[in-house]
């Protein structure tokens, strides 16, 4: 049996028990809870002028109801602005609960708890809120012109402003480099909203026993929520523990912490004594959690005749809707992802983020980079139509050389440190995407369009991950790390390297995540960075218990440490199979024990004769047990890189858009499972075609969401996505022990630009606002019919 | 006001008081306990929510328990045989068919009931047999190749 598993298509350990109804989601956890239900507002801007709750009392099973006057101080506090940055000038967050004035239909107003979620409801029914409507602001264009306020104390809506700048070699900015060069372009583009829309919705269940807390949220942070809420709820940590249980998809929302109901359920909890419980459902995870996308976008770009960028110079208004929990790091990585894979000579970026009367904007799978990568890659393709090029030849003349890493892109990322590539080989990989999709060979014809689009994804962000390793006296490995799972595989993938580290069976290893119980330690799953992060830090801790095994073993052997390897759980010389011992018996052997409670663990007492009595039980500086603990913390993020392309279809009378094929060229470094790193490209590759042709977040002027619904709200069905075609090319990290790359948002990232320029390149028409229905490319078609005869407005002359 | 009803749910009679109000799926998850049929969107449309009524795919979050007196049921938790796990449970494990799992359960009823009509069918016919059930993490490639891959192995165990 090998157990040198890094690498391999292994299949998923969590898969029977999801397979079988066995899963434990948040909804399928305390049975017989108190449930939870809201009062959400109907306005997106309104003052509350008074709550009548006296209807609502009367409702058999009801508990109890609040509102933002019924919490304690500490608990009815703003929630925390979790990414603080001296640009965001203006944050704000909300409430717990509405105090005074709604700014977003959803916000929470009053909380119902009852016997069941029905009756909470019955409750919420009968509550009346006499609100006094506002003006609300909806749009980025209304936003700007701050005309209405979100917030009376932030003007122009504006919560944060950012300019970036790098000037070129010589030292030219990036305006008077674009001045400089021979053409120019300026052009506007436009992605509209929409969101990460897991299945499984957000959740929260809370037990407290009078003296310790222990809380289940469907999220991608349990051990910061747990921070989050021992702050909020005046506990000391060591009584709070955070589970994250089986989550039902995550794709960035559920990062976002903590959400009112996290703060709230747990409050309810410890007030009333009885568990309480509250599951979103899907009508408030579109009004009440978080959207992302939403930006518009001016650029100007330089350029001479080969189509090298001299100087790039893009201003971004990025909608941040009614709060700014996470901060400014959507717009920060569109800033900063947005150079993708090539040397712009100089660039310049802005941004405003402004204040809307929507929901929250935080991130979505690519968080920021789709827009970056959309921007980047049309500027790619009109500089490439404007000089008659193709369109990979125009990209391959601005790519980084594969003999210039480590690249520094002179600004700095999302991890407040500076944006240097790790490593990659674009040129390479253009050539493979080429071959994958038939680049050259591609006959063009009407309504049927080639496109292409690259990018680079910052993965692995710091600050750190941790990992426990622990073998016990019957051989098995326990795996535990605090970041969480939302169907990534960790189960598995963590297993593999635990495998091949220790040379154990996997199916003696088991991983736990996202249980603070178990691991106190984390940050929490996003950014791609499970993999590096936490699979870095598990390999960490398995090479310190692989030593500290082998030393003990060598001892019991009478071998040098250095003789031994360990293969299938045993212990044994090299070349001298013979002469081992299992790790079960290693793991008994470093735990000095008094007790025995079987025949294994009697080695280990004081008179089984196997310890020396000359030296103590434990020697100085060494620990009982066949442990170990690691952390691993990078000097900055490792750059993982893809290429995407695909072949589109347009009908000449419905302008119905089909894709007909879709190629992806991946580079996450080394691969720990390919068969899950297929996955999660096809999946992000089926929300990003979402993006780019479906999903859009529909608000009217008084900023009511009309489509939050799944009815309304376009998500795929297997009738939507087409094959997807992979490839990989692996270029090692160098900053990391196991090589790896993330992989885990790759696949949505360059979607939109790529059916863009396919969908351009079939219809001879420019695509800037995405996502496109069949009915503005209609649009599109009848007013380039009106312009045929004058000349395209986005050149300058 | 409450009514005492019988579904016998995976071959076995289970006896119930529900209100009248009482969803299908919130009284198989949390009156009989059987957590493994999932609420996607409360409306139809996910398909998270499918369990097998008189062996055909239909939406708990639209069905009043109280409506399927008497009817018989099969969720999740009854696809797997005495000896494990059925071929379409272990073909979307083989073919990486489930990441997240929470659309899964939904899925495996559907197909289960599609390749007992259809044992062999065709791309066409397996991409229209699940085009009413909603995944966000796969993409649906994988689960296609499982939905073959659960009819090869059908047709070998039969």
């Amino acid at each position: 049996m090998t157990t040198r598993l890094f690498g391999e298509a292994v299949q998923r350990r969590e898969d029977p028990r999801l397979l079988t109804g066995g899963g434990r989601y948040l909804d399928d956890l305390g049975s017989g809870a108190l449930e939870a239900a809201f009062v959400r507002s109907p306005h997106a801007h309104a003052r509350i002028r008074d709550i009548d709750v006296s209807a609502a009392l009367d409702v058999d099973g009801l508990v109890a109801i609040y509102t933002w006057e019924d919490l304690p101080e500490r608990v009815g506090r703003p929630l925390p602005l979790l990414i603080p940055h001296p640009a965001l000038t203006h944050g704000r967050t909300a409430y717990p609960l509405a105090r005074d004035v709604v700014r977003h239909v959803g916000e929470p107003v009053v909380m119902v708890v009852a016997r069941d979620r029905y009756l909470a409801e019955d409750a919420c029914g009968l509550i009346e809120v006499d609100y006094e409507p506002l003006k609300p602001v909806v749009g980025l264009e209304e936003a700007v012109q701050g005309a209405q306020l979100v917030h009376e104390d932030v003007p122009g809506n504006v919560g944060a402003h950012l300019v970036q700048e790098v000037p070129s070699r010589t030292g030219r900015s990036a305006r008077e480099a674009i001045e400089a060069s021979p053409h120019t372009l300026a052009f506007r583009l436009d992605i509209e909203r929409s969101a990460s829309m897991p299945l499984e919705g957000r959740g929260v269940y809370a037990r407290w026993d009078g003296s310790d807390l222990r809380v289940y949220t469907s999220t991608q942070t349990s051990t910061s929520v747990r921070m989050a809420v021992a702050a909020a709820l005046g506990l000391p940590l060591p009584h709070v523990e955070v589970i994250a249980p089986d989550v039902g998809g995550g794709f960035g929302v559920k990062i976002v912490h903590p959400w009112p109901e996290e703060i709230l359920v747990p409050w309810a909890a410890m007030r009333l004594g009885q568990e309480v419980k509250w599951t979103e459902d899907r009508r408030e995870h579109f009004i009440s959690s978080a959207h992302e996308r939403g930006q518009v976008q001016h650029v100007r770009v330089g350029f001479d005749d080969d189509g090298v960028v001299n100087g790039l110079d893009v201003t971004i208004l990025h909608d941040h809707g009614a709060y700014t929990p996470y901060g400014i790091i959507v717009p920060i990585i569109t800033s900063t992802q947005l150079l993708g894979p090539y040397r712009i000579g100089a660039y310049r970026v802005e941004f405003s983020a402004v204040y809307t009367n929507t929901v929250q904007v935080t991130p979505y799978r690519g968080a920021g980079r789709p827009q970056a990568v959309f921007c980047m890659e049309r500027t790619m393709d009109k500089i490439a139509r404007y000089l008659g090029k193709d369109r990979t030849e125009v990209r391959a003349a601005n790519f980084i050389g594969p003999d210039e890493f480590p690249y520094d892109q002179g600004m700095t990322f999302q991890d407040g440190r500076p944006l240097i590539y790790d490593s990659g080989d674009y040129p390479t990989m253009l050539r493979m995407i080429k071959e994958l999709i038939g680049w050259d060979d591609f006959e063009p014809a009407e309504h049927r369009g080639i496109g292409i689009g690259c990018y680079v994804e910052g993965t692995g962000v710091g600050p750190y991950e941790g990992g426990h390793v622990q073998i016990t006296s019957d051989g098995r490995v326990h795996v535990s790390t605090g970041l969480t799972s939302q169907g990534q595989g960790h189960e598995t993938v963590f297993a593999q390297i635990a495998a091949t580290e220790l040379g154990v069976p996997i199916e003696r290893i088991s991983v736990v995540t996202g249980d603070t119980r178990r691991f106190g330690y984390a940050v929490g799953t996003f950014a791609s960075r499970a993999a590096v992060m936490s699979g870095n830090a598990i390999a960490l801790a398995c090479r310190k218990v692989r030593e500290k095994a082998l030393r003990i073993a060598a001892e019991a052997l009478e071998a040098d440490p250095g003789d031994l390897e360990i293969a299938d759980g045993l212990v044994h010389v090299v070349g001298t199979p013979s002469a081992s011992i299992p790790l079960s018996t290693v793991a008994v052997l470093a735990n000095p024990l008094r007790y025995a409670f079987d025949e294994e663990t009697a080695k280990a007492t004081q008179f089984s004769g196997t310890a020396s009595p000359d030296k103590p039980p434990v020697a100085e500086g060494d620990e009982p047990g066949l442990e170990g603990r690691d952390y691993y913390s990078p000097i900055r993020s490792t750059f993982a890189a893809g290429m995407h392309a695909a072949i589109v279809e347009t009908d000449p009378l419905t302008a119905e858009i089909k894709v007909l094929r879709y190629a992806v060229v991946h580079d996450c470094g080394r691969l720990i499972n390919p068969m899950i790193v297929e996955g999660q490209i096809h999946g992000g590759v089926a929300q990003g075609i979402g993006g780019a042709l479906y999903e859009r977040m529909v608000y009217d002027g008084h900023g009511q969401l009309l489509n939050a619904s799944f009815m309304d709200f376009l998500m795929p069905y297997v009738t939507e996505i087409p094959h997807i075609e992979t490839a990989h090319l692996e270029t090692p990290s160098p900053l990391n022990p196991l090589g790896i790359k993330g992989a885990g948002e790759a696949g949505v990232i360059p979607v939109s630009a790529v059916i863009a320029g396919a969908i351009e390149d079939a219809e001879g028409i420019e695509i800037d606002r995405m996502p496109i229905s069949p009915s503005e490319l209609f649009d599109l078609r009848n007013l380039a019919g009106q312009d045929a005869q004058t000349p395209c407005d986005d050149r300058e002359p | 006001m409450e009514h005492e009803i019988t579904l016998v749910v995976n071959g076995a009679a289970r006896r119930v008081r529900v209100p009248g109000r009482r969803l299908l799926s919130d009284c198989l998850r949390h009156d009989l306990g059987l957590t493994g049929t999932h609420v996607g969107c409360e409306h139809g449309v996910c398909g998270c929510c499918t369990v097998l009524l008189d062996g055909e795919p239909v939406r708990s979050c639209l069905t009043f328990a109280v409506t399927v007196d008497g009817h018989e049921i099969t969720t999740v938790e009854g696809l797997a045989g005495p000896d494990g796990m059925s071929a379409v449970q272990r073909a979307f494990a083989e073919c990486h068919g489930l990441q997240c799992g929470f659309c899964t359960p939904g899925f495996l009823c559907t197909v289960t009931a599609l390749l007992r009509d259809n044992p062999a069918p065709t791309d066409e016919e397996v991409v229209e047999g699940i085009s009413g059930n909603l995944c966000r993490c796969t993409g649906y490639q994988n689960i296609v190749k499982a939905v073959h891959r659960a009819a090869e192995l059908i047709a070998e165990e039969t």
